[in-house]
């Protein structure tokens, strides 16, 4: 079998995938990416296939995101949200699938609060299934569009230091990121106060810091995470002024990166509480084109999926 | 099936003259290489329109700009294929509003590379006109699609295949019929 081709039908986390699978996907994206430079942002590769957006949880970003993937591979689409819907009349999760399904899309792409949701109905449904985020499991295709990011930027992945700084117990896009990187042969290390970090990071195969200093000296990479202000009323740290003082990325500390470093954010950022503001802005920061991105990566993973026919997968 | 070689319809010093033949109609058909692009279709298009822009230079003493157009997102038979086949990258010297765009491929057989093409392209701009440029033109036309400019007719059977080899990307200037070995 040619090793250049897509078998799965799923896209489901990135700890299952092969580091020829990750390559050929970002390789993938790469053609993509020039489809939004051109006068006509439109190809007809997925005409007449139709893609249903499951989002259980409210994102704005990841499902515009899709969205404008599947618009540009000339895909029909379909939002499907929870408010409003069936699932507040009492439906189960299986029952709602099940029923979109009965409309026969070919690809979902889910979105849900708990992890492993999306496998679930990988396994129920003859559609191809993306997954868009399942709680802080995985988020493959931000990881996706990270190293996509990265790669543009430093020309490869092996031999980085990448650091993830910020609340990494709650973060979607750090368990996915981990996975990524270190098969890629980044070395990674995180960074957040202690109450931010789960245990057994190690064994992903991250080093752990609780200071910010020493995670991002001479690293190549800094990705900031948000902080979620609501996590204060649960005492994970005592105020934003607090955390800013603490972690935040400023531009003072960041001169302990390696000078070429790259400044990442997934998005949606806080300024003044885990990012200044200048370095937000600054000539380091690669965050909006990290949007740009996550529309090529998401046509790559489409485009790839969407060959595969169930009795293949 | 093990495909062998069974003739060569070009060597290196007939394909070179072919292509400097080419190069010299698509100047007659233009009047000048002034508001041409080439775009080679990917892969062997590609060195079909490096090799004519240099022949374009020598003759005019003007840089001819080129381009490689990847067509894979426009196939027809995408949902017949599986898995999907590997994307490559496309790259026009914009704009092509109001120019001679001429699309080079090595071999015209079907014609579905080139109705894809022709979609791809026109996502760019709108080219004054379109014109195609082929090496080698096999026959078994499946749309109706033709050649402005040819290097070589050469009748096949559905069952061979025509290898064209380039010196940029293969060592060596060759065309080739491929086929079963011929038995007697």
């Amino acid at each position: 079998m040619n090793a250049r081709a897509w078998q799965r039908k799923d896209l489901l986390g990135i700890a299952e995938l092969s580091p020829a699978e990750i390559q050929l996907i970002l390789d993938t994206a790469e053609s993509f990416r020039e489809v939004a430079e051109r006068p006509i942002k439109k190809v007809p590769t997925l005409r007449g296939k139709t893609v249903i957006n499951l989002f259980f949880e409210a994102s704005t970003r990841t499902r515009s995101s899709f969205e404008i993937a599947e618009k540009r591979l000339s895909a029909d689409n379909l939002n499907f949200s929870t408010s409003g819907s069936a699932l507040e009349k009492g439906e189960t999760l299986i029952d709602t699938a099940l029923n979109l399904e009965a409309m026969s899309p070919d690809l979902v792409v889910i979105r849900h609060r708990y992890p492993g949701v999306p496998h679930l109905l990988a396994g129920r449904l003859r559609s191809g299934i993306v997954n868009a985020g399942d709680g802080a499991h995985e988020h493959p295709t931000q990881a996706l569009l990270d190293a996509f990011t990265i790669r543009r930027h430093k020309g490869r992945l092996d031999g980085l230091t990448v650091a993830i700084v910020g609340d990494i117990e709650h973060s979607r896009v750090v368990r996915s990121n981990i996975h990524l990187l270190t098969k890629m042969g980044s070395r990674v290390r995180v960074a957040g106060l202690r109450t931010m970090l789960p245990a057994g990071l190690e064994a992903l195969g991250a080093e752990v810091f609780t200071d910010l200093e020493p995670a991002i000296a001479g690293a190549d990479v800094v990705m900031m995470l948000r902080i979620q202000t609501e996590r204060m009323n649960r005492k994970l740290f005592p105020s934003a002024r607090e955390y800013f003082r603490l972690f935040a990325l400023t531009r003072e500390r960041l001169r302990a990166a390696r000078e070429d470093a790259i400044v990442m954010h997934p998005g949606p950022m806080n300024r003044g509480v885990e990012i200044a503001s200048d370095v937000a802005d600054g000539p380091q920061s690669v965050i909006l084109e990290q949007v740009a991105a996550g529309v090529a990566v998401r046509m790559a993973v489409l485009y790839l999926l969407s060959g595969v026919r169930e009795e293949e997968a | 099936m093990q495909l062998i070689s069974k003739v060569t319809i070009l060597d290196g010093a007939q394909m070179r003259r072919v292509v400097r033949r080419m190069a010299g109609e698509i100047l007659e058909r233009n009047g000048g290489s002034s508001d041409l692009v080439l775009v080679g279709i990917r892969t062997r298009g590609v060195p079909l329109a490096e090799a004519l822009a240099q022949e374009l230079e020598r003759m005019e003493g003007r840089a001819v700009p080129i381009g490689s157009l990847d067509i894979t997102l426009y196939r027809d038979d995408l949902s017949t294929i599986a898995p999907q086949p590997v994307v490559r990258e496309s790259h026009i010297p914009q704009p092509l509003d109001g120019r001679v765009a001429v699309l080079c491929d090595d071999v015209l057989y079907t014609g579905r590379t080139v109705r894809a093409a022709l979609d791809a392209l026109l996502d760019y701009g709108r080219p004054r006109r379109v014109e195609l440029a082929v090496l080698v033109d096999r026959g078994h036309r499946e749309l109706p699609v033709q050649a402005d400019v040819v290097g070589k007719k050469v009748p096949t059977r559905a069952q061979e295949e025509i290898k064209v080899s380039f010196q940029a990307t293969d060592g060596v200037d060759k065309v080739e019929i491929l086929g079963r070995e011929a038995k007697g």
